[in-house]
């Protein structure tokens, strides 16, 4: 598969929560490949997890392009681009990722529940989803017995973090989306958190978008953009930001 | 269905305070249910504390009056029946039988009820059942009486015990006919009626004592006349005469023509229709029970939109994962009110079982202490339309916290603020 297929297209997109509201997004142009593995920095409150939710199609651009895999997310119905995102998307949360109520594999197999898909995925290559909740716990160091049968509020964070990564790389979806998925972790487990992510994503030849803010994470990513840079409406001070509880 | 399932986990891992949610509910249920069974119980009792007698003749008054006195043992008559009409309507071709009632006189507390054989052989109760002996035999000649279980328990009677009886109503009475004892013949089994609360002898006997009173033994109060037994001739007056008739139809004009009657001013009823009446005006106390457990079930699920609403914030966070994996806002509204659907049905089947449980277990008690019969049957119409009632009330109290978390998981989409 050439490179340059693109995974994520922005093209002109405007995006405000309230129709007639100064815009929180206002992107001239956005290209990421295939295999990519991009480091988007940026302070928080700039408009990064606005974008994160217009690529995962909770919310449409007003105007603009945004196509990802090829997709015009304004094509879509709300109930489509709910499956779109369940077939395509993985994602880590900065915490707290886990369903309280359900095991460590079931956690991980969740995207399954959702997304025949990607079910159909994990089984052309094994017998189950748990067995292949197992495999990929086991490649990050988690499938020891004693963890595995944890209530998962009572893993560590670090953990849990891997946890939510294996749930993010079942089925293999396209695109990984890493929203500051470190910033609870120390410094040593976050390299190495970083280090068990790319190996997965290479794995499963996805595309991994790394959001944070932290500058000493840089280095192993192969492109790094400044959100403030990319975003001209952040550079407009504008204050009203999403917040809406 | 993906969301089902979740929805049973996540109810199972706050199982106790779900479960408390459910039991709360669901007593609610078994109050509602059981106020309303043993409703259905006591108006049934209650209406059938006299059944197969036609008419109930007394002289004239208010038909309520007639049959709390000559039934119910309450009050008193204001005058009686002249051994003439008695006579008269015993021997009318549409009469079956007729059983004559004196009242007048007590045994510690309790209505001594001077009759026939006639009462012991045609009086009936509840769905037509006939007296029955716990032990010994009905009154023969002389002075001899068959009393009431309840007074047998509370006197600690058996048969061959003498009793005394006194004059009037009182518990405590000065005038006693010490001179004429009775002796127990028989003692009646259980009716959950006022025949229970009775002792019943002969009419020839309660006459014959208020006759033979003579001098020297005599405490009684000669001021008070003996109004309520006089006439002294071969059958005193009654207070009261219950009347079955040879068809039910000629009821009406029986009725009629007893209470036009040119003689002696009487009043007839139909037990029935005024046992009817008697029950609706008290109709207003199971107004105020059915409202109060209403009010009770309203609580229960008070505490289980409580429990939600509580829950929420902390779920929202949960729904943002749901949200990223996938899952739509439907979805998400679904597992809500999924669970207060889930609650509310669970909390009516537990409340179901537990009625239907303490009935099976209390119904014997019930029918021997208090005479009230439960009948354990498929929940009629009234009741599965109180079920329906407060399933409806649950899901509209699930939908609260369902729109809520609906509204939130729009507008947080996949952003989790914690």
């Amino acid at each position: 598969m050439p490179e340059e297929t693109p995974v994520i297209e922005i093209a002109d997109l405007r995006f405000a929560w309230k129709r007639g509201a100064q815009p929180v997004l206002n992107i001239a142009s956005l290209q990421v490949n295939r295999g990519e593995r991009v480091f988007l920095r940026g302070p928080s409150g700039s408009g990064k997890s606005t974008l994160l939710n217009l690529l995962a199609g909770v919310a449409t651009p007003q105007s603009g392009v945004l196509k990802v895999m090829g997709q015009d997310m304004n094509a879509l119905r709300s109930a489509q681009r709910d499956h779109f995102r369940a077939h395509h998307i993985g994602f880590i949360f900065q915490m707290f990722n886990l369903i309280p109520y359900l095991s460590v594999v079931e956690n991980v197999t969740l995207p399954c529940r959702f997304s025949s898909k990607r079910k159909h995925k994990v089984l052309a290559q094994a017998d189950s989803l748990e067995q292949e909740a197992i495999r990929l716990l086991d490649h990050l160091d988690m499938a020891h017995s004693d963890v595995l049968h944890k209530p998962v509020n009572e893993l560590s964070v670090g953990q849990q973090q891997r946890v939510a990564a294996a749930r993010a790389l079942i089925g293999s979806p396209e695109l990984v989306i890493a929203d500051e998925p470190t910033s609870s972790l120390d410094a040593d487990r976050r390299t190495a958190f970083i280090d068990l992510l790319f190996r997965e994503c290479d794995n499963a030849n996805a595309t991994l978008i790394f959001v944070s803010h932290d500058n000493s994470l840089v280095a192993p990513f192969e492109r790094t953009i400044e959100f403030d840079q990319l975003n001209s409406a952040a550079s407009d001070k504008q204050p009203k930001l999403h917040a809406v509880s | 269905m993906a969301i089902l399932g979740l929805a049973i986990k996540s109810f199972r891992n706050r199982k106790f305070t779900t479960g408390l949610t459910v039991l709360s509910i669901a007593l609610s249920v078994m109050l509602l249910l059981g106020i309303e069974k043993i409703r259905q119980g006591a108006e049934t009792s209650f209406t059938s504390t006299i059944s197969g007698t036609d008419l109930i003749v007394g002289a004239r008054s208010s038909p309520v009056q007639l049959l709390l006195y000559s039934v119910f043992h309450i009050g008193n008559p204001s005058n009686n029946i002249s051994g003439h009409s008695y006579e008269e309507i015993r021997d009318h071709p549409q009469v079956e039988w007729a059983i004559p009632l004196s009242l007048g006189d007590s045994h510690k507390g309790y209505r001594v009820v001077g009759t026939t054989v006639q009462f012991y052989q045609h009086y009936r109760f509840a769905r037509g059942q006939q007296l029955q002996l716990e032990q010994g035999q009905w009154f023969g000649e002389g002075y001899e009486t068959a009393v009431g279980a309840e007074v047998a328990a509370a006197i600690g009677y058996n048969t061959g015990d003498q009793i005394i009886v006194a004059h009037g109503s009182g518990d405590e009475s000065f005038i006693t006919h010490k001179d004429k004892p009775f002796r127990v013949a028989g003692i009646l089994k259980r009716t959950g009626t006022p025949v229970d609360r009775a002792v019943y002898v002969g009419l020839k006997s309660i006459d014959s004592i208020h006759q033979g009173f003579d001098g020297d033994e005599h405490d009684h109060d000669p001021l008070m006349a003996h109004d309520d037994h006089a006439g002294e001739t071969e059958q005193g007056s009654l207070s009261a005469i219950l009347l079955g008739l040879k068809s039910r139809g000629a009821a009406l004009s029986m009725q009629r023509s007893i209470n036009e009657d040119d003689h002696e001013p009487l009043t007839a009823i139909m037990p029935g229709v005024v046992l009817l009446e008697v029950w609706q005006m008290m109709s207003v106390v199971e107004k105020i029970l059915m409202v109060v457990s209403g009010l009770v079930v309203v609580v229960g699920l008070f505490s289980m939109l409580i429990i939600l609403m509580t829950s929420l914030n902390e779920r929202r966070r949960e729904m943002a994962i749901l949200r990223s994996v996938g899952a739509r806002p439907a979805h998400v509204f679904v597992l809500i009110m999924g669970e207060a659907v889930f609650l509310t049905l669970l909390a009516i089947g537990l409340g179901f079982a537990m009625v239907y449980g303490l009935m099976v277990l209390l119904q014997p008690w019930l029918e021997s202490a208090f005479g009230l019969y439960v009948v354990i049957s498929w929940p009629n119409t009234t009741e599965l339309m109180l079920l329906m009632l407060i399933a409806i009330c649950g899901f509209v109290v699930g939908l609260i916290p369902g729109i809520r978390i609906y509204r939130y998981s729009l507008a947080d989409g996949m952003t989790i603020r914690v």
